[in-house]
């Protein structure tokens, strides 16, 4: 071996350095480094959110009310799009070219890889045309989405819709991403948790190019959605249509109650409008559009109108005089008509008054004097009138009544501090808040409130909240319903206001339920701005109450002009399923009252 | 007695042996790394695989043919067979086709071939020939020049064609010149380059200076470890350097500190140098000269860098050297073969369960990354194995080459193993971020009918040469 031959161990041994060099460096790499798998696995992995349908909502008897169906988002993957057919695509889509450039370039904006929505909620009508074509653009696909749909266009408010979360939603719940759906009001908002269900993820491994090339770990790792559950709320759907038919063309609220379990057989407020309007791709214009409507149909009456309880709240001032033992069937008042002092009394009727003479004619001499002897017997006036106050509350006046209505207004319940701040002082006296005595003045209950007052009547002294869903798929209804709130008047009393409130429902033959012994109440709300409101509160059978209604319409001048008949229309609907042949002219007549001008010709005097 | 006996009992299937089983190796890989659902059969001829089984066939054959032939058809047509490649590759630019913005390759009917991975071993057997006339010195200036032009003329032809990596090559040659001869201060200087290039780019200017400045006094102080001396360089060091950093902040001029310090070594070295020579401390001269050199040569990389290189060249050394990283630009190849490699663990995730290879993280994953698929797919077993593998390939060729009587051959074999191996160390450098990505395939394992064949031409044109070591060839 010469000299230059040994020279072959340098270059074995450069390579054998390399390859050392290398072998360690891959050592390092694929045995020490865990980081790269994770990178690996970061590579390849896609979440893709499962989305469970919703909840659907029955009515008391089963009847399906909301249920769901398919819509369709168009995704756009910007990276992915090639060359299309612009036009063709805006035609089927039913946008402008604009509107289109706009969302891609929105879409280029988020991401040029990943998938994000270029329309929202297609039908799946207008999705069927699209989808034949869809092949022809590529980078587009589609993702399923559920929508409201509903069997009755009724019960908006009370069902309420359904929107995109907002940012507030998701810094509230985690459980929300961006673009989540979410009940914006009503049992919609109430049972959003229960409705929402539980979103699923499914796990997929993506190739480079965020195409999915099957599942991650053989779907190990996913998580099925779940299905909302389904609710059965307590509103007798068949009711809450016919309410709603005698409501056309009419402001005002309506809220009828089962009285022995608080359960809300129809609640409406009117104008109302078709829930399905605010649903799909269609809603951000139909919103504005209710929004703009100087009727106002996005304002819940039922829940939010804060109106003066006037007449109807007499049989309650009775009640407590009768329990303070103010007054008692025996008493009588003498009615000096329009000369009375210090109210006045409008009505024409016998004197001097009974209890049941009272209740039925509204006499307001006689409900001063049951109001000034209820504060009076107390030493001081801020001790009678802390009592009555008490009273008030106990019929769930002031509070909310129901846990149910995030937009539940509590009414307003005058306190002893109230009229010393408000009177700088307390020197005032029954005289000076007698306005209360005949339900106007400082006191103001939603017609909610008043259905609940009925319920009272009917029950005899106690109630249970109102409440609008009866049974939870797999779960309980809250607890708060069953607990019964007993409002320290004893049963005794209700007897002689039963009797007279019977009467006020066979003085007229609009308001006569044909089978049935009942009781109702007129009331005459005063208002500012136009024609009188038309109050009634009422409940049936008189032996066995099954139903507790409050009827407010605005603008209807007496109570007994049109509050009274529609009520005792649905009273007969529900009671007796279907109405009189003879009454039927009466259920036109409502039908067809036109009462929403505040200045109608037709009942100014 | 009949020749092919002979032959047939003198192949060493060693060698034959472990291009079958990686060429096999390469095959199954490049089926797992373009594996899709919907093309299941390895067999399928409209996919790269089962092209790859065809170049294999083919390959076959073309090593049959080489083993074949008259050992000394290699010798005498070594000169003509470069010509005509060198021909080809001067074609090439103009009635090429052009392919990733590379003019490189000739369409022959449905094969395109690339002539630049042909010349590689027509370089070899014409260097081989030339270094083994008869009465060959290297030391001689004509020699060298000689060897130059041969080995320079297809770089510069191949450079033209855009095709870096493909020149890079060439310089693997002069692994087989210091076996033959030539200086290992050759080999020290293309080191020192290196290291200074990288250390240039990577280091501020400041410290670079100050780590040469030590190494050249630590330098002083081993190959000449005589105190007084060394005190004596020392001050004359100090005291320069001082005098330019005084300068600096006497005068006020745009160069940075760095620059008044290298002046101030250059001066200094000058000194020494001047005493050196007169003293004749031959070790003090070398080393003076050395670091003058090197402080130019540092002064300008960074110029040079800035100017003569391409933009995509310089942000893959960039990229390679840490200096600037950007993983979804110049380094998402590295980053992506790098997450491939490293997610294989030990054992590797199973073949055709690699997840980065399935789904085309990685580029280029059946030619210049194949080495990605056998990372991920089998682990450092299955990269452990394949260095394994390729190294008793190395090792095996330098031991065939050493035993070869002719000179022809042994210069031949030599060739054959650094050219191999600079396509390992490059390829396999490349996927786990030790070299820049320049686009060379890995032997034997990367798709591709050209490399294929140019590598068993390579290789066997050597078995058929060793196959004959006994016989006298006609140098």
């Amino acid at each position: 071996m010469n000299n230059l031959s040994k020279r072959s161990y340098i270059v074995a041994a450069v390579f054998a350095v390399v390859a050392l060099i290398y072998v360690i460096d891959l050592f390092r790499l694929q045995v020490l480094d865990s980081d790269y798998k994770q990178y690996a696995t970061n590579n390849v992995l896609r979440e893709v959110v499962q989305y469970p349908a919703r909840g659907l909502i029955y009515d008391r008897d089963g009847e399906l009310m909301v249920y769901n169906k398919t819509a369709y988002d168009l995704m756009i993957t910007p990276r992915e799009v090639g060359e299309f057919d612009t036009l063709l695509l805006c035609n089927l889509l039913d946008i402008t070219v604009e509107d289109l450039e706009a969302g891609i370039q929105k879409a280029k904006k988020y991401s040029r890889y990943k998938p994000s929505v270029l329309i929202k909620q297609i039908s799946p009508e207008n999705f069927a045309l699209l989808q034949e074509k869809l092949y022809k653009f590529k980078g587009f696909h589609s993702q399923t989405r559920t929508l409201r749909e509903y069997t009755h266009p009724v019960a908006a408010h009370v069902l309420g819709y359904v929107g995109e979360v907002s940012a507030n939603d998701i810094k509230r719940d985690v459980y929300y991403k961006s673009g989540d759906y979410i009940g914006q009001s009503g049992i919609e908002r109430t049972y959003e948790e229960q409705l929402r269900g539980v979103k699923g993820v499914k796990k997929y491994m993506v190739d480079v190019h965020n195409r999915i090339q099957g599942s991650y770990l053989n779907g190990r790792e996913d998580q099925p959605a779940e299905i909302g559950k389904n609710l059965v709320s307590t509103v007798d759907i068949d009711l809450q249509v016919y309410a709603e038919e005698l409501f056309q063309n009419k402001k005002g609220a309506v809220v009828a109650i089962e009285p022995k379990t608080g359960e809300i057989l129809a609640m409406l407020s009117a104008p109302t409008y078709d829930p399905g309007l605010l649903v799909g791709r269609v809603r951000g214009k139909n919103f504005s559009h209710l929004q703009n409507d100087s009727l106002m149909p996005l304002f819940d009456r039922s829940l939010q109108a804060r109106y003066p309880p006037g007449s109807t709240f007499k049989p309650f001032n009775i009640l407590i005089g009768l329990q303070e033992g103010a007054i008692n069937t025996s008493t009588r008042v003498v009615c000096n008509g329009r000369s009375s002092q210090p109210i006045r009394c409008t009505h024409n009727h016998i004197t001097p008054t009974s209890v049941v003479d009272a209740v039925r004619e509204s006499c307001n001499p006689f409900l001063w004097n049951t109001f000034r002897n209820s504060i009076n017997q107390f030493p001081t006036t801020a001790e009678g009138f802390a009592a009555w106050s008490e009273y008030v509350r106990r019929f769930g006046i002031g509070d909310k009544v129901s846990e149910e209505f995030y937009n539940e207004n509590p009414g307003l319940r005058p306190t002893v501090d109230y009229y010393n701040r408000k009177f700088n002082g307390s020197w005032w006296r029954a005289l000076t808040v007698r306005s209360l005595a005949i339900g106007q003045g400082e006191m103001g209950t939603t017609p909610l409130q008043m259905a609940n007052c009925a319920a009272i009547l009917a029950n005899k002294g106690y109630y249970y909240p109102p409440h609008i869903i009866k049974e939870i798929e797999n779960d309980t209804i809250r607890s708060s319903v069953s607990v019964k709130h007993e409002t320290g008047i004893e049963a005794e009393h209700f007897e002689p206001v039963y009797e007279g409130m019977r009467q006020v429902t066979i003085a007229r033959l609009n308001r006569f339920v044909p089978g049935i012994s009942y009781c109702g109440k007129t009331g005459t709300i005063q208002n500012n701005q136009g024609i009188d409101h038309g109050a009634y509160i009422a409940f049936a059978p008189e032996d066995d109450p099954k139903i507790a209604i409050c009827v407010y319409v605005e603008h209807s001048k007496w109570g007994a002009s049109y509050a009274a008949p529609m009520a005792s229309l649905l009273i007969e609907k529900y009671l007796n399923d279907t109405i009189a042949t003879n009454r039927l002219i009466y259920e036109k007549q409502m039908m067809g009252a036109v009462l929403t001008d505040p200045n109608n010709p037709d009942l100014i005097d | 007695m009949p020749r092919r006996n002979n032959i047939l009992a003198n192949i060493d299937w060693l060698t034959v042996g472990l291009y079958v089983l990686m060429i096999f190796l390469g095959w199954f890989n490049i089926y797992a790394a373009l594996y899709s659902d919907e093309h299941q059969s390895i067999f399928d001829i409209s996919q790269q695989y089962g092209k790859q089984l065809m170049w294999i066939g083919a390959a076959a054959v073309l090593a049959l043919t080489i083993m074949l032939l008259e050992v000394n058809f290699y010798v005498f047509f070594s000169y003509i067979i470069y010509g005509v490649l060198m021909l080809f590759l001067l074609l090439v630019p103009f009635v090429g086709k052009e392919i990733n913005g590379a003019r490189s390759w000739f369409q022959i009917g449905p094969v395109l071939f690339q002539p630049s991975e042909f010349t590689k071993f027509a370089t070899a057997l014409a260097l081989a020939r030339y270094m083994s006339t008869h009465g060959f010195k290297l030391q001689t200036t004509k020699s060298l020049l000689t060897i130059a032009a041969i080995i320079f003329g297809p770089v510069v032809l191949i450079l033209l064609q855009n095709d870096t990596g493909s020149a890079l090559v060439y310089f693997s040659f002069v692994l087989v010149l210091y076996r033959e001869g030539l200086s290992g201060v050759v080999l020290f200087f293309g080191t020192l380059i290196a290291i200074l290039f990288v250390l240039a780019l990577v280091l501020t200017n400041l410290t670079l200076a100050l780590v040469m400045v030590g190494v050249a006094l630590l330098m002083f102080l081993v190959f000449n470890p005589k105190l007084k001396q060394f005190f004596t360089v020392s001050i004359i060091y100090a005291l320069s350097i001082g005098f330019f950093i005084l300068l600096n902040y006497v005068v006020n001029t745009s160069y940075e500190l760095s620059h008044f310090i290298l002046a101030g070594a250059v001066v200094g070295s000058l000194i020494v140098l001047y005493h050196s020579v007169r003293n004749k401390f031959s070790n003090y001269t070398k080393i003076a000269i050395v670091f003058i050199g090197s402080i130019l040569f540092t002064i300008s990389v960074d110029y040079g860098f800035e100017n003569f290189l391409e933009p995509h060249h310089r942000v893959r050394i960039n990229e390679l050297l840490g200096i600037e990283s950007n993983p979804q630009g110049a380094g998402y190849h590295v980053n992506q073969s790098k997450i491939a490699i490293g997610s294989g663990g030990m054992w590797g995730k199973g073949y055709l369960n690699g997840t980065q290879t399935k789904f085309d993280f990685v580029p280029e994953q059946s030619t210049d990354f194949i080495f990605c698929t056998v990372g991920e797919e089998w682990g450092f077993a299955g990269t452990l194995t394949i260095i394994l593998l390729f190294m008793l390939l190395f090792m095996r060729l330098i031991f065939l080459a050493e035993r070869q009587r002719s000179t022809f051959s042994r210069i031949y074999g030599y060739s054959v193993a650094v050219i191999l191996f600079f396509h390992f160390m490059v390829n396999i450098g490349m996927t786990i971020g030790m070299m820049p990505v320049i686009g060379i395939p890995l032997p034997f394992f990367s798709y591709g009918g050209s490399s294929l064949w140019s590598f068993t031409i390579l290789l066997f044109i050597f078995i058929r040469l060793d196959a004959s070591r006994l016989e006298k060839l006609s140098d």
